[in-house]
């Protein structure tokens, strides 16, 4: 079980566990962002709204193809990938490095989302995490 | 010499075929359907655009 943690604690955990990840950025169901990696505000702002376009055209294009309910995308440039994942109201928007490995990125990314959206667990359960998950395993 | 010249066009066309081949947009539903846009279609051009900017700005 996962220990609920606070956006900035799992942006730090992803950024530690995936090597593939360049820049983080997560928001809430509001558009209100929670923590991002990006230093500079501005910039992390055009950020935030790119990411709302991107989301926007991708619906838009999934509905005309037949795929409703759009709930994580990855668009694979030259120059490296975004990845964005919706889950429990709150999305999450990464950049990475080109040819990053698909499965495993989606798998870190919906880890983080999850890591905000469990209940808070007994004290007990705060004091262990799991940290054994080998890179390779990228089932979900 | 030729066979030198047309070994390395191919090996550029070959390398340029497979770069453009990794440009693409995959969307995922909740249900788990998927959908996969490649580079050259106006709607894959359009989100990409949009990625390229975003990696900029991530950079």
């Amino acid at each position: 079980m996962l220990r609920p943690v606070d956006a900035a604690q799992a942006l730090a955990d992803l950024t530690e566990i995936s090597s593939q990840v360049v820049q983080v950025a997560i928001v809430d169901g509001d558009g209100q962002l929670l923590a991002t990696t990006i230093a500079d505000e501005a910039r992390a702002e055009r950020f935030v709204e790119g990411v709302r376009k991107l989301l926007e055209e991708a619906e838009s294009l999934g509905q005309s193809r037949a795929l409703p309910d759009l709930a994580q995308l990855e668009a694979a440039t030259l120059d490296g990938s975004i990845f964005v994942v919706r889950q429990g109201g709150r999305l999450i928007a990464v950049s990475t490095r080109s040819d990053p490995t698909v499965g495993l990125v989606f798998y870190d990314l919906k880890h983080c989302l999850r890591s905000l959206d469990e209940a808070p667990a007994a004290p007990a359960a705060r004091t262990t995490r799991p940290r054994t998950r080998k890179k390779a395993d990228a089932s979900t | 010499m030729m066979l030198a010249a047309g070994s390395l066009a191919g090996s550029v066309l070959y390398r340029r075929r497979a770069a453009r081949r990794l440009e693409r947009v995959d969307l995922y539903a909740e249900d788990g359907s998927m959908a996969s846009i490649a580079d050259g279609s106006p709607d894959a051009e359009r989100l990409l655009t949009l990625a390229r900017e975003l990696l900029a700005v991530a950079r």
